[in-house]
């Protein structure tokens, strides 16, 4: 670290933590530092750093610093702008909606569907609509699991079935009706234009025109879902990130025993 | 260890004798020398501390005090030693008396030795329990945890805030950094005193003083017990105060100090003759507990070019590793530097690193190496630098470096954010996970480009400190051998620092430390 241009600024605002204002930290308390970088179409010049110091401005950072540029093509440009955030909002105001139910492992998941199901769960699982991204579905359902947790089809007491990609979700009640399954599982990746929203959508209403939404818990999950999103949409539970199968798992089965779908 | 890169071990050895004879020849001026820091060491060593009513830290009272009467040639512990017996006093009511006016050194009747030093062991002795005593600590949490394997992820705070810095060291360690090296403010190292207390304003770093040292290593405790790692604290015994940095260190148990024979003469324009004394008397502190210092070879390269320059590196490890020895250190504590500096345009130039650290790795088997990371080709293009960061790690794990001080892919913008760290330890983990054995599998091509590039740095090197033999270290400066950076002797900063020893002189730390570590 013998050349960074270290920062010499005094500090002149208040270094108290209020966390009815709450602001970005970097390595002081209310520093409100970001990062932001984006591409502007005009060409790598002065004049094009100053467009970015302004669009950095409008963004509501303070004191810009546009730390690289590079040209992407005559009429591209490519930023990355540090800067101290004015915004601040209100932490103690912000409700989340969870996913509410205890995680249990896979073998305590087992034990309860035994003790309270007492026959094995059928879990039916696809990326649906044009999704063609099987990663997240694949990832709760696959044996092998994800990041050392076990997907569903290892479980003992859980007839899990993966439809795969792309299927239409007409097709996909179709099939469930055919299993007889307890438990839909619907996983979205791509989310460009909100097609995942429609899709998600269709989904539910096809379910209540012909009558079936009570007869299934249904879940949906992927990078850009939260669980506030779901229960909006109609889901019984939406799954983001850093989500694995056991927690799909343990929300599903208990909420089967809560609906009276168990013994 | 097997060789990798068949290195010539004759010329391994002719360089070395070099550097012997360099050192050798300096140590003769060195012993000859003291210094206002040196003695100002003492006097802290001796318990002496606090500030005036001025803010002047009491062993520069003292210090002063013997300067301004012409009588410093015989040491602070002399005086000392003389007023104790005189007055009854213990050394820190000496310093007060003096601060008063109304005790003049250089007035009081001379006592014997034999009552001199019968009055200032006792103190020697307690002070050096009390060194023993943390390097017993140290030993016990790290026998009690486990000491890491692989490198030591070193990284920086340096916000100019202790308290501040407390918070980010905190989170940096549970995100798995081993060192907390704690930069200090621009400037400090030109101030011809160590600042008081806990402070809270600082600029681009935080000020080393003793109060902050304890408070850091009080919060890195704390948070390595909740991990159950130990985690190393860090700071930079250079500048203007070298020796007493390390006897504060010495006093709160760091664990690594920047440490380098040659740094600020090179880099600080402070005067060489008085750098050369002070680094000596440091370096016997740091020696007896059991720090781990750190060269400053990486700074050649960001003012000279890398791959140009790559053979004063390695002559100036050597250079420092002979004095390190002359001041009794053991190798496993002489973390010599080097850095992964190399022009990213320049094709085969991860290769030439390679070499490099390889090279420095087999030529100092015993030596914890202290690694440096990319600064001088990062631009502020964080996506790249995060990469070259990733390529710097993979050099570590590749050729066994020990302190691995982590690359932050915010370089050249600002000292770190919480998450730079965050995102900075990440990488190395990852690539130190899953390349761990993979140095094992490698071997070099006969004659390649490494095994050439190695020999041809080697080689440089030896010539180079031939030269410097030659020219005896001094002159060497004088003509910017080194780092491009030309020095004169007499010129630089904290010259009138320097003085002859008497016959009388002596220094009860050097005899109670040299060549020993505590236990």
């Amino acid at each position: 670290m013998s050349s960074g241009l270290y920062n010499t600024h005094k500090i002149d605002f208040d270094t108290t933590l209020d966390l009815t204002k709450l602001k970005p930290y970097g390595d002081t308390m209310n520093d409100g530092k970001v990062q932001t970088s984006f591409t502007l179409p005009v060409k790598d010049d002065e004049r094009g750093e100053e467009a970015a110091r302004q669009i950095a401005k409008k963004m509501g950072l303070e004191e810009p610093n546009v730390a690289w540029h590079m040209p992407l093509d005559k009429e591209f440009t490519f930023y990355v702008v540090y800067g101290s955030c004015v915004h601040t909002i209100n932490y103690e105001d912000i409700h989340v909606i969870t996913v509410e139910s205890d995680v249990m492992s896979m073998e305590e998941t087992n034990e309860y569907i035994r003790e309270h199901i007492g026959r094995k769960v059928v879990m039916v699982g696809a990326s649906t609509g044009t999704d063609a991204h099987t990663v997240g579905i694949d990832a709760i359902m696959n044996r092998k699991g994800f990041a050392g947790h076990y997907g569903l089809e290892r479980y003992e007491m859980i007839e899990a079935y993966n439809l795969g990609s792309q299927v239409p979700n007409e097709d996909f009640i179709k099939k469930a009706l055919e299993l007889k399954a307890d438990v839909l599982l619907v996983s979205q990746t791509v989310t460009q234009k909100d097609v995942h929203i429609q899709n998600l959508t269709n989904l539910i209403e096809l379910l209540e025109a012909e009558g079936l939404r009570d007869k299934f818990v249904v879940c949906c999950g992927g990078p850009r879902i939260t669980h506030e999103l779901a229960k909006e949409l109609g889901y019984d539970a939406g799954f983001g990130a850093g989500k694995y199968a056991d927690d799909v798992a343990s929300f599903a089965v208990t909420e089967m025993v809560k609906r009276g779908m168990g013994k | 260890m097997q060789s990798k890169l068949n290195l010539n071990g004759e010329l391994v050895d002719r360089a070395r004798q070099s550097a012997a004879n360099i050192a050798k020849d300096t140590q003769d001026f060195i012993d000859q020398h003291t210094t206002v820091t040196v003695e100002r060491a003492v006097c802290r060593l001796l318990g002496i501390d606090g500030v005036n009513e001025m803010d002047v830290p009491m062993p520069n009272v003292v210090v002063d005090h013997l300067m301004a009467n012409s009588i410093l040639p015989v040491g602070a512990a002399w005086y000392i030693g003389n007023a104790m017996v005189e007055t009854g006093l213990d050394p820190q009511g000496v310093a007060e008396a003096i601060d008063r006016g109304e005790l003049d050194m250089s007035k009081l009747p001379a006592h014997s030795d034999a009552d001199i030093r019968a009055a200032i062991n006792p103190v020697v002795e307690k002070t050096i329990t009390r060194i023993n005593e943390n390097v017993r600590n140290r030993n016990e949490y790290l026998s009690c945890f486990g000491d890491k394997e692989g490198p030591y992820l070193y990284i920086i705070v340096a916000t100019g805030n202790i308290y501040e810095d407390i918070t980010q060291a905190k989170a940096a360690a549970k995100q798995g950094a081993d060192i907390i090296a704690v930069i200090r403010t621009t400037g400090q190292s030109l101030l011809d005193y160590v600042p008081y207390g806990a402070t809270t304003e600082g600029f681009g770093g935080t000020y080393a003083t003793q109060e902050n040292f304890r408070l850091m290593r009080a919060a890195l405790d704390e948070v390595g017990e909740e991990q159950h790692r130990y985690i190393r604290l860090c700071n930079y015994c250079s500048g203007l105060c070298m020796p007493e940095i390390a006897a504060m260190g010495a006093l709160e148990r760091l664990d690594v100090m920047l440490n380098d024979a040659l740094y600020g003469i090179l880099f600080r324009d402070i005067n060489m003759q008085r750098t050369i004394v002070d680094q000596y008397f440091s370096r016997v502190i740091n020696g007896y507990a059991g720090v781990i210092i750190n060269t400053g070879e990486d700074n050649y390269l960001t003012t000279d070019d890398a791959i140009v320059a790559a053979h004063t590196v390695l002559a100036s490890q050597f250079i420092n590793e002979a004095f390190a020895r002359e001041a009794g250190m053991r190798e496993e504590q002489m973390g010599l530097g080097h850095a992964f500096e190399m022009d990213p345009s320049v094709e085969d130039t991860f290769l030439l690193e390679l070499a490099q650290a390889q090279m420095a790795r087999e030529i100092f088997p015993n030596a914890p190496l202290k690694y440096m990371p990319p600064t001088k080709f990062m631009t502020g293009n964080i996506f790249r630098g995060h990469i070259q960061d990733a390529l710097f790690n993979m050099v570590t794990i590749l050729t066994g470096q020990k302190l691995h001080l982590l690359g932050m892919l915010t370089e050249a913008i600002h000292t770190p954010f919480m998450s730079d760290r965050a995102l900075s330890i990440e990488n190395a983990q990852y690539i130190f996970r899953t390349m761990k054995d993979l140095g094992d599998e490698l071997t070099y091509k006969e004659g390649g480009i490494i095994q050439t590039r190695a020999n041809e740095v080697l080689t440089k090197a030896a010539d180079l400190l031939v030269e410097i033999e030659k020219l005896g270290l001094f002159t060497t400066i004088e003509k910017g051998i080194f780092a491009d950076v030309k020095r004169p002797k007499d010129g630089g900063k904290g010259l009138a620092g320097v003085v002859v020893k008497d016959d009388k002189y002596f220094n009860p730390f050097i005899e109670a430390m040299k060549g020993r570590v505590a236990e």
